[in-house]
């Protein structure tokens, strides 16, 4: 199968007083049509980064300095502005983190929602606020023929996520990437609003890019994985074969400090230290200053020199592999 | 907030530079940044000119001599000469005396009084803050000028009035600001702990909660001294400030306009020096709030 | 929601009771206040010692002045609840006849001036916030900078000595007619617009940081279309308020204007009431201008209510 989106040794950077940091740094991925990719790691580690470069909304000083995204056979990085807003919100669409904020306080529910049909179909207007209606039904949001008129301060804010889904989700686009859709939501929201994703997405064959740091979402709706640490991706590998056989000591930690069900109190940090700093990067392996397995294998060479990404449809960035 | 903070940054924490010395640090930022270095020099300019006196001064500024009146510049007369042949460039030099008056005074009096009602406001009674904060509130009600031109009317119209009028107009914002600041401080850990050592409900205040407000107080000045010396100016200018012959900048423009025509020296000096002063001091003042409180800026 | 709005506007008319008091506390000490009465000063030198005392107790017993201060403040208040303001000590004209022509004339140049610089500071602010950073913001922050360091009247003998003496467009005095509104308002909008320039700019950047305004892009909406759409209508919530504080400072740099220009106005009167002390007047013409101020902020506060969707369903 071709892949729809490609994403080839991505560089983003950011400029600030103290030099600049290179957020991500190589990565290249793949989402085919409706799949469901999920992307994990820690704060800092590059995901939101990665996800904001696909649509370009990097902002300054933020900057794209290296590598290509191509979606559907399209050079996104050399789109020009006015492609590059028809695409987004109609083939590609986002949702972010906080829903409450993603939604402007002075234009009601319905407007927002309508906007997506008046930029990219001109509509009706009254036919665009018809179809927010539907839409807002869709998604499960109670009393759609109130709400459309709502504005934002009246929605909690899990009906604020199914409204930005709504919008995203609007014009059935090929990918949507959903940035940590669930961290800010109430627990028992969350599960819904993954469930919510996870259906529409399937019904519509969107695929779907799942940024988060929760591996526990991953789980429940991911098809394929890719963990991401210091800006790079350190493993990729479909679902199954990362939870059972987990191979970049990162992952492995990850793993372990995920609590198990029924066992939330034995939550423990099982990676000690922490993410290294921008400007402190490590010379050789980024993982390798918190690495147990290296200390355990007395591999020098992950001090001094960087591994490389290896593999076909199972990748891994460790000078381990294959020692265990 | 850990987790719900990141976004496409990466947190600042992280990529903050190894601390110095703080306050070197600052002072050494201040001197390198653009805007600071102009309005530095400005005020340097206008605190050696009020130290110098009359010795750095090529003409006494009340010296009359009728013989030289309303002459253009010239090599003689840098700035030219006024209505009674008085040296415009020795008038003006020596006129910084008052804008740096000016400004210290009007503003040690709103700095005092606001700081004073503030704190009281803030850290006394209910009943304190209630009494105190309806006063601010009426004072507010005035436009700014007319607040001033209210003292004046009280007062009678002189330098000395005209500076208690503007300080006294600069009380309310003063008193906002700090009790603000106090209400935000009153639960910090450290003056909870104050109270738990049992220090005095006065001693916390101005101890302990005074010294730490100092920064948002030093931002506000920055805002307001160029405010200060402009409504002082103004005052002057309407005949109710600075009375002449005394060579205050804006009292050496009441008679302006009928110089327009025959002698815009007259007016360009005192008008220009005001100015490039005020200026300078929203110059400087932008410096110091980049450099004490970056994120509000940009 | 209407019944809402009205009793958040009774609540704030209410919150007005002290304020006014207040103000009417403050002007009354503008008169009892004064050092010697004013009465006073204006027979001393002018008639003989013992006919001068006897006109000083007849005029005093008229205007009160003889009771004690609470009477006297009771009477005030009364007076303004009437509408009477009191007879100039100067020239015993009743001062509403004088003052009424020149607070209409005020009220033309601050608005003239208002729009002005709403004009001007919205536009300038707007481009300086959506070309950040480039010589356009660079250039117009520059003019703002001086424009807030620029004394009122200094900026008017500018305009003056271009306009007037220079090119010989526009008349150097006032005569009250459309040509002669021109400068004094250019002069007061301008010096306005530098300060409110500064403010949309800084408030259109807050507005434009936000995620909303991201989310708007991710969804394929145009960059001008988000800066008017999105962008503007948040921006213009946080100005509207700055707005309504800087009709004051409008108002105060009108009574310095108008002595520039001699728009007759009552700011040019009351600064000859201070010094002719004619203290009825002064009192009047402040009383007016903070009631004038006071109304504006009453007004803008509840157009606020009703433009912002957060404050409206409260």
């Amino acid at each position: 199968m071709t892949a729809l989106l490609e994403i080839k040794n991505l560089q983003t950077e950011f400029k600030t007083e103290d030099g600049i940091v290179r957020a991500v740094d190589d990565v290249t991925l793949s989402v085919r049509a409706g799949e469901v990719l999920g992307l994990v790691g820690e704060s800092g580690s590059g995901k939101t980064v990665t996800a904001l470069s696909i649509l370009r909304l990097i902002e300054k000083p933020g900057a794209i300095v290296g590598g290509s995204i191509r979606f559907d056979g399209r050079d996104v990085l050399a789109l020009a502005e006015k492609d590059l807003t028809e695409l987004r919100g109609d083939r590609i669409s986002m949702i972010f983190q906080q829903p409450k904020v993603c939604l402007n306080p002075v234009l009601t529910v319905g407007q927002q929602i309508a906007e997506v049909f008046l930029r990219h179909r001109s509509m009706e207007k009254k036919d665009a606020l018809d179809q927010s209606v539907e839409l807002l039904r869709s998604v499960g949001i109670p009393s759609p023929e109130t709400k459309v008129s709502a504005y934002p301060h009246e929605l909690s804010g899990g009906q604020a996520q199914r409204v930005m889904i709504a919008i995203a989700l609007a014009l059935t686009p090929r990918i949507l990437i959903a940035d940590e859709p669930t961290t800010a939501l109430d627990v028992t929201i969350q599960a819904q609003i993954i469930e919510l994703l996870r259906k529409l997405c399937e019904t519509t064959d969107t695929a779907l890019i799942i940024v988060t740091h929760d591996l526990g979402v991953i789980a429940e709706i991911a098809d394929r994985v890719a963990v991401m640490y210091a800006g790079q991706i350190v493993e990729e590998a479909s679902v199954e074969e990362l939870f059972d056989t987990p191979q970049h000591p990162y992952t492995v930690g990850l793993m372990q400090s995920m609590p198990t069900l029924g066992d939330r109190r034995q939550r423990l940090n099982m990676i000690p230290g922490s993410v290294p700093r921008p400007f402190h990067m490590p010379v050789g392996c980024r993982f390798s200053p918190r690495c147990r397995a290296r200390v355990e294998h007395g591999l020098e060479k992950c001090l001094t020199d960087p591994p490389a990404l290896t593999g076909e449809t199972r990748k891994l960035r460790c000078w381990l592999e294959g020692k265990e | 907030m850990t987790d719900a903070s990141e976004t496409a940054i990466i947190a600042p924490e992280k990529i903050e530079a190894p601390q110095r010395s703080n306050f070197s640090k600052g002072l050494r930022r201040l001197l390198r940044h653009p805007s600071g270095q102009v309005g530095g020099v400005v005020i340097l300019f206008l605190v050696l000119c009020t130290i110098g006196g009359q010795a750095i001064l090529p003409y006494d500024p009340l010296d009359i001599d009728p013989i030289k009146r309303l002459r253009p510049p010239s090599a003689e007369h840098w700035f030219g000469t006024d209505e009674l042949g008085r040296d415009l460039f020795s008038r003006i030099l020596y006129g910084s005396r008052y804008t740096l008056m000016i400004g210290l005074v009007s503003t040690s009096i709103a700095a005092a009084g606001g700081i004073v009602l503030g704190l009281l406001a803030g850290g006394g009674g209910k009943l304190a803050d209630m009494v105190i904060m309806r006063f601010v509130d009426v004072l507010l009600a005035f436009p700014y000028i007319l607040l001033l031109l209210a003292v004046i009317a009280i007062l009678g119209p002189s330098l000395w009035t005209a500076m208690i009028a503007v300080g006294v107009g600069g009380i309310p914002g003063y008193a906002r600001l700090v009790r603000g600041e106090v209400l935000a401080l009153r639960e910090a850990e450290y003056v909870e702990a104050m109270r738990a050592l049992g220090g005095g409900h006065l001693r916390i205040l101005f101890g302990t909660i005074l010294p730490n407000i100092l920064s948002p107080l030093v931002i506000f000045a920055s805002f307001t001294i160029p405010l200060t010396v402009l409504a002082a100016a103004a005052l002057s200018f309407l005949g109710l400030g600075a009375q002449p012959p005394l060579p205050e900048w804006g009292s050496m423009l009441v008679d302006a306009r009928t110089f327009l025509r025959t002698a815009w020296w007259v007016v360009a000096a005192p008008g220009v020096a005001i100015f490039i002063s005020i200026l300078g001091m929203n110059l400087f003042g932008n410096a110091l709030r980049d450099v004490l409180d970056p994120k509000g800026q940009r | 929601m209407e019944v809402l709005m009205g009793s958040y506007i009774i609540r704030r008319l209410l919150m007005m009771i002290p304020i006014i008091f207040g103000i009417l506390l403050i002007t009354f000490l503008i008169k009892a206040l004064i050092p010697t009465d004013a009465v006073t000063a204006l027979f001393s030198g002018t008639v003989t010692e013992d006919k001068a005392a006897e006109a000083i107790a007849q005029i005093r017993a008229k205007y009160d002045l003889d009771k004690p201060w609470y009477q006297q403040f009771v009477i005030y208040v009364g007076n303004v609840l009437q509408g009477d303001l009191g007879e100039s000590i100067r020239t015993r004209q009743p001062v509403m006849d004088e003052i009424g022509y020149r607070y209409v004339n005020t009220l033309i140049l601050t608005a003239a001036a208002l729009f002005i610089a709403i004009l001007v500071g919205l536009v300038t602010g707007i481009i300086s916030a959506y070309y950040k950073d480039t010589w356009l913001d660079v250039t117009s922050m520059s003019v703002g900078m001086m424009g807030i360091s620029m004394p009122a009247f200094f900026f008017g003998f500018v305009l003056i000595f271009i306009f007037s003496v220079q090119l010989r467009w526009l008349p150097v005095i006032g005569r009250g007619n459309f040509e002669s509104l021109i400068l004094p308002a250019v002069t007061l909008g301008f010096i306005e617009a530098a300060a409110l320039s500064r403010i949309t700019r800084s408030s259109m950047l807050d507005v434009l940081s936000r995620e909303y305004i991201r989310a708007a892009r991710a969804k394929g909406l145009s960059e001008t279309f988000i800066l008017f759409k999105h962008a503007l209508p948040n921006a213009l919530l946080s100005i509207l308020t700055i707005i309504g504080l800087q009709i004051g400072n409008l108002l105060g740099g009108a009574f310095i204007i108008e002595v520039i220009f001699g728009w007759h106005g009552i700011g040019e009167l009351a600064v000859k009431a201070i010094q002719w002390r004619d203290f009825t007047i002064t009192q009047a013409v402040i009383l007016i201008s903070a009631g004038t101020y006071v109304l504006i902020n009453l007004v803008v506060d509840v157009l606020y209510t009703w433009v912002d969707p957060r404050v409206r369903y409260d």
